[in-house]
């Protein structure tokens, strides 16, 4: 029941922020509110879920279409409950900071956003290949109006190619969806068994690599990120993304072992070259958005190495580094928002100097891009080490790329951090540029202190996503 | 005493309830002015009101299929469930039509929108090629006029006499099979014709061939589709909505049973033929479509692309392909209804036709008509939340179960295709403002009009409602699919 009821309630919430009359502030407000009750309602899903069992918990399985096998199956996996919490919270940061920041249209605008958070909590919590099918495609519904609308210049391009990119994937998808679930005589993906049809694999494996992305499939990032109001772009970079590494877990590799392992070179080399291209990319960008769109893009070819490396270190460090990812870029993307509002530009030639008199901002963007380059002893320095450890079974070449992505990482935030708030000020840098302030600091700072907590107990995530701690043993059962 | 075949009234109900609409409605001309379009309305209302309500009651009466009036009909679920989509559909139509602008012939209007159900209501129960023929030639001669109805519009009668010249090159066609299948196997009956041995190969295909595509002009089918997008582009938007629904239902239900019933030996031939119609109006009315400023011509083209899906269904050429067709035509009627009664909207408001342009800003100022017709967009894209998705996913799954896995990706890439201009419509109603492009008045109230709302709202319903409510509507389609003798 937790499973729907963390469905509905943003749904709910959505409906009621559409259709009540209210002034815009508290309008808003019911939006952040219901966000923070989807939060309060995660908690306690996760305080019910057994992880010592592992499985599938919390469900419920109703028919939907009978004579396809279409049930409307949700339920929880340890990594979903880990991905759904990273959701919940990202959205509550997200849908606080358009409070914040007071965006336009908030009716129409907040309930597209729990509408958005609805999409995402029900692809992670997904046990039918239909409904996953269908959540992956409901999320695009609102982000097409939430960029297009709310974005920046270029916002109709940016939601055009993304729509394109991303569809084209998802419709390889349905075919794969549709081939699959028609030879298998059911969608259940608790029921169905494997396929070794590498064509149906590739259809799914399309239309992640698009979602993630992985290179040479990134071509709708750096627009999309760019022009996206940036809580857009955090949900993007944080969660949205990580739908694909939910696809991948749940249905790329438990049904499909044999194409998976097949492919498993290339998609290696393609996560490899993200990570690596990526990083320099994000070294080269001359914006704020171009370095953490880039990065995410980089972090996800970093956890897409740990998913196929097949083996319970690499693939428990996908999901913490899931994870920690989600909670820093959206942590990232929601400071370079506060930034780009304070001087009006995130060009970073324009910016500088801003540590001087802003003892707050400084400390702040400095602790987010220590994790964020994954100093030791972080969250995200567990995440990378496991899955650098895991793809050494693939072959010790994947670990120096793990390796050289942590050093491209370093180079890359330290240039950012430093052109932010070191060096002379900028021309954008004015001195009525405030400090953060309160609000911005509650929004960013739970962020940060739940990633300082993982940051202590990586384990907490790391050890209890899959059964028993067996990721493999586990992917090999069909998670049964 | 000549021997009469006993009448089965319950089976010809709808028809007749639709007559008698009809003929109330025309006979409203003689009331004064004042009351005239509101009982004409109401009559053709209560018409398809009522043959839906016997049409429900037929198909649960009716779990073996019978033969009425001398084996000239059949009385069978697949017909009744096609009956209680038609007088659904008109029955939202006439809502549509009640606000538009029209300042005389309102009698004459709902006549023969009655009239027409009535014709397609029998069309869908025909059950050899003379009733077939009239049938269809029944409903088209009242569309011809409800097409031109609007005389003072030049489009209007334009788009009337071009589908007068088509649509009776149409039927000769159809004729001439007829005539070609009769020849060769000297049965009129679908199920004769099956049984039959026939004298003459060439006569029976070229026969089959032809009315095959004097069924595919009406189903507006590519490569017979060319009459449609100025037809439902001229024709008064009501009108428009009525063909694009109701005409598409009745066309396609009606080749699905002729092709099953009568050439079930020839289906090694007629499966790939309907493939190859398919594959064309998949591939000629998506790229269509993307060059459309003309809100009616691109829903047009995105019809004859609709087609192409179903036909998909058709071509599978299984109860599983039954099925999938009509649950496919439950939704779509909806969108297509819906979307057309949106576009009219826009088109009272502004008093001229609808582009793309004059949408700019359309969501933000009717948010209600704004949402609806986002909605209607993406199912027709086939996204969740809508019975587009599941009409989409049963279509190629009865396609993918037939072995036709090509026709499958042709599908798929029409569905790429086609997302570029659904969602370009989304982006003008969203995404551009009135006031920037001074096309369009922004703001002030739109004119009151609750009918229209009211058959938005149930296209809505049923949009939505068909995607978490398939089963039972999948159970009706595959007890209608199942009348059939595959």
């Amino acid at each position: 029941m937790l499973a729907t009821a963390l469905i509905l309630l943003p749904v709910v919430g959505a409906l009621a922020v559409a259709i009540l009359p209210l002034p815009r502030e508290t309008t808003a407000g019911l939006a952040f509110f219901v966000a923070l009750m989807e939060v309060g309602l995660w908690i306690v899903t996760a305080a019910r879920y057994d992880f010592d069992t592992g499985g599938l918990q919390l469900g419920t399985s109703r028919e939907w279409v009978e004579s396809l096998g279409i049930s409307y199956s949700v339920g929880f996996l340890g990594f979903s409950v880990w991905l759904s919490g990273a959701t919940v919270i990202v959205f509550a940061a997200a849908i606080g900071y358009a409070l914040w920041i007071g965006r336009d249209r908030p009716r129409a605008y907040h309930a597209l956003m729990l509408f958005l958070l609805a999409g995402v909590v029900a692809t992670f919590v997904s046990q039918d290949l239909l409904l996953f099918y269908v959540s992956f495609e409901a999320m695009l519904i609102p982000l097409y109006v939430l960029v297009g609308v709310w974005g920046g210049e270029r916002r109709q391009a940016a939601t055009l190619t993304f729509v394109v990119y991303t569809m084209a994937g998802s419709l390889l998808m349905l075919a794969s969806v549709v081939a699959f679930g028609v030879t298998q005589g059911t969608f259940s993906l608790a029921e169905s068994g494997t396929s070794d049809n590498v064509w149906i694999f590739l259809g799914f494996a399309v239309a992640f690599a698009v979602k993630a992305p992985l290179f040479p499939l990134h071509g709708w990032l750096p627009l999309t990120y760019r022009e996206a109001p940036v809580e857009v772009a955090a949900v993007l970079s944080a969660v949205v993304s990580k739908t694909a590494i939910y696809g991948f877990l749940r249905i790329g590799l438990p049904k499909f072992p044999e194409p998976a392992d097949d492919l498993s070179g290339l998609i290696l080399v393609l996560a490899s070259a993200s990570l690596v291209y990526g990083s320099f990319l994000a070294f080269r960008s001359a914006d704020l958005r171009g370095v953490v769109a880039y990065s995410s893009m980089a972090q996800m070819g970093l956890i897409t190495l740990g998913v196929f490396a097949f083996d319970d270190l690499g693939l428990d460090g996908a999901v913490l580094q899931s994870v920690g990812h989600a909670l820093i870029s959206a942590g990232m993307f929601l400071l370079v928002g506060m930034v780009e509002r304070r001087c009006g530009t995130g060009v970073l030639d324009a910016l500088g100097g801003m540590a001087r008199g802003r003892p707050v901002l400084a400390t702040i963007v400095l602790v987010a891009g220590m994790i964020a380059l994954a100093v030791p002893g972080s969250a995200t320095f567990a995440g990378e080490f496991l899955i650098m450890a895991g793809v050494y079974a693939q072959g010790w070449g994947y670990s120096v790329v793990v390796a050289l992505g942590v050093v491209l990482a370093a180079m890359y935030i330290l240039r950012v951090i430093s052109a932010i708030l070191h060096v002379k000020p900028g021309s954008a840098v004015h001195d009525e540029a405030l400090d953060l302030r309160v609000g911005e600091l509650a929004l960013v700072l739970p962020l940060l202190l739940v990633l300082l907590g993982l940051s202590a107990w990586p384990a907490l995530v790391s050890e209890s996503s899959f059964t028993g701690d067996h990721a493999e043993q586990a992917i090999a059962r069909g998670y049964r | 005493m000549i021997d009469t075949p006993s009448v089965d009234w319950l089976a010809l109900a709808p028809t007749l309830a639709l007559l008698a609409g009809a003929g109330v409605a025309l006979l409203s001309a003689l009331l004064p002015e004042w009351m005239r379009k509101a009982v004409a309305a109401t009559a053709a209302f209560a018409g398809f009101a009522v043959a839906a309500g016997y049409a429900v009651v037929v198909f649960d009466d009716t779990p073996v299929p019978q033969s009425l009036l001398d084996g000239s009909m059949t009385r069978d679920q697949l017909a009744a469930m096609a009956q209680v989509i038609l007088g659904v559909t008109g029955a939202a139509v006439v809502l549509v039509a009640w606000g538009e602008r029209r300042r005389t012939n309102h009698a004459e209007y709902f006549a023969l929108l009655a009239t027409a159900g009535a014709g397609m209501v029998f069309f869908v129960g025909a059950e050899n090629l003379m009733t077939l023929f009239l049938g269809l030639e029944w409903f088209s001669l009242c569309l011809y006029i409800l097409v031109a109805i609007d005389t003072e519009r030049e489009t209007s009668l334009e788009a009337g006499l071009k589908y007068l010249v088509v649509g009776g090159f149409g039927s000769a066609v159809l004729l001439f099979g007829s005539a070609l299948v009769y020849g060769a196997t000297g049965e009129l009956s679908f199920a004769d014709i099956a049984a039959a041995t026939p004298t003459s190969d060439a006569f029976l295909f070229a026969g089959l061939a032809m009315i095959l595509a004097g069924l595919a002009f009406k189903v507006s089918a590519a490569p017979f589709h060319m009459w449609t997008p100025d037809v439902y582009q001229g024709a008064p938007t009501s009108v428009t909505a009525f063909m694009s629904a109701a005409t598409k239902t009745a066309a396609l239900v009606v080749t699905l049973r002729v092709l099953v019933t009568a050439f079930p030996e020839q289906s090694d031939v007629w499966t790939i033929a309907v493939a190859v119609i398919a594959a064309v109006s998949l591939a000629w009315g998506n790229l269509g479509a993307l060059a459309q400023r003309d809100v009616k011509r691109l829903l047009a083209y995105s019809s004859i692309s609709h087609a192409g899906f179903m036909l998909m269904a058709v071509s599978a050429s299984s109860e599983r392909g039954g099925e999938a067709l009509l649950y496919y035509l439950v939704p779509y009627s909806a969108m297509s209804v819906g979307a057309f009664a949106v576009v009219a909207a826009r088109e009272r408001e502004l008093e001229r036709p609808v582009t793309l342009e004059s949408l700019a800003g359309f969501g933000w100022e009717r948010p209600y008509y704004g949402i609806a017709l986002w909605t209607f967009m993406l199912g027709m894209a086939g996204f969740p939340l809508t019975g587009g998705i599941f009409g989409k996913l049963f279509v190629f799954s009865a396609a993918y179960d037939a072995g036709e896995w090509w026709l499958v990706l042709i599908g798929v890439a029409a569905t790429a295709v086609s997302l570029a201009y659904y969602l370009n419509v989304v982006r003008w109603i969203y995404m551009r403002s009135g006031a920037e492009l001074r096309l369009a008045p922004a703001g002030g109230s739109p004119p009151r009009d609750t009918p229209l709302g009211i058959a938005v709202a149930a296209a809505f319903a049923v949009t939505v409602g068909s995607f978490f409510v398939v089963q039972p509507i999948l159970d009706a389609a595959g007890d209608a699919a199942a009348s059939l003798p595959f």
